[in-house]
């Protein structure tokens, strides 16, 4: 007979976590209040990606579970992470690809040159 | 050996034991988590780029938002994960009662941050602070403040209809658990939907930084 695989992790795990969760709100709504600039933004995503983290390894017990269903989460993650790297480099950057292509029409085309 | 626990009754008999059986449901709803994840992962990109395009309109426009409130229904629905993972807990241990007590506090909290939602999305109506065409509000400067609502009423939109349907899941396991369907041997379905419950969580975690706390 196969052993059981189902770990019983004790209840006062799942309510550090919890507390640890509060904590971190706290924390980032307490940030958002300061004004950092550019850091701002950084901040208040690591602190909800710490948080997200939490939720997945204790609540939804990736920390004790077969690593299968991290690589499951992992990979929704990577495949996002390049989904949102790619795309924001292309609206990021259009404007001066735009620019350079019609650098040689503008050069050339009679259509641009000043009397 | 093994046959007492391969022929229990809550054993499908396409599977080879309850463990095989608990394994490839906890796999499909992962598989399904992802595609929630990806799901949600193109209006966070759609987000993304408009802030990087508008970034004074976003920081003017998310000044419409209660961030009371936006804690309020932060701490309400981390809260409600602690209470759904707490009542997972109790069925291990074959406490079916504080089970079904738990799951109660969990629809009580999903309620409750429908209610705030609501009081919030009633607000911005009369306001006129509305998506795309609908946006009527004067109040906020610099150019197409529209935006930042329409992705605001479609992620928390989208993540409110996740919660309802959550709400609808948790009823249907509290149904089946009053009617004494799990134990600590079979309790597959509610960490199924504890799995779900903890996804929708974990992305109101990063909708309340992005929407109510651009600083």
């Amino acid at each position: 007979m196969k052993e059981h695989s189902v770990h019983i992790i004790p209840a006062k795990i799942y309510i550090a976590v919890g507390l640890g969760l509060l904590i971190l709100t706290a924390v980032t709504v307490a940030v958002s209040f300061v004004d950092l600039g550019p850091y701002n933004i950084t901040i208040a995503l690591f602190i909800a990606s710490i948080k997200a983290l939490l939720v997945a390894f204790f609540f939804m017990h990736l920390f004790w579970d077969n690593k299968i269903y991290f690589i499951i989460f992992a990979g929704s993650l990577l495949f996002l992470t390049i989904f949102l790297t790619l795309t924001m480099f292309d609206t990021e950057t259009r404007g001066s690809i735009y620019e350079e292509k019609s650098a040689p029409i503008r050069s050339e085309a009679p259509i641009y040159q000043s009397k | 050996m093994s046959d007492a626990t391969s022929h229990a009754t809550h054993v499908q008999h396409h599977f080879a034991d309850a463990e095989q059986q608990r394994d490839s449901a906890k796999l499909g709803m992962w598989l399904f988590l992802l595609t929630e994840i990806l799901l949600f992962g193109g209006l966070f990109v759609a987000y993304g780029i408009f802030r990087a395009w508008n970034p004074e309109m976003f920081f003017n426009a998310h000044k419409a938002l209660d961030v009371n409130l936006g804690t309020v229904n932060t701490i309400v629905l981390i809260t409600s994960s602690v209470t759904m993972a707490l009542s997972i807990h109790a069925m291990q241990l074959n406490k079916r009662r504080i089970t079904i007590l738990f799951l109660l506090m969990t629809l009580v909290f999903a309620g409750v941050f429908l209610v705030i939602k609501y009081f919030e999305y009633s607000h911005k109506i009369e306001l006129g602070q509305l998506p795309g065409k609908f946006y009527t509000f004067t109040g906020i400067p610099g150019s197409n403040p529209h935006i930042f609502f329409s992705i605001y009423f479609a992620m928390t939109g989208l993540h409110g209809l996740h919660v309802i349907f959550g709400m609808v899941a948790i009823s249907w396991i509290l149904r089946r658990t009053l009617k004494r369907e799990f134990s600590a041997e079979y309790y597959t379905p509610i960490e199924m939907v504890g799995l779900y419950w903890h996804l929708v969580d974990m992305i109101w975690i990063f909708l309340f930084p992005l929407l109510y706390l651009i600083g």
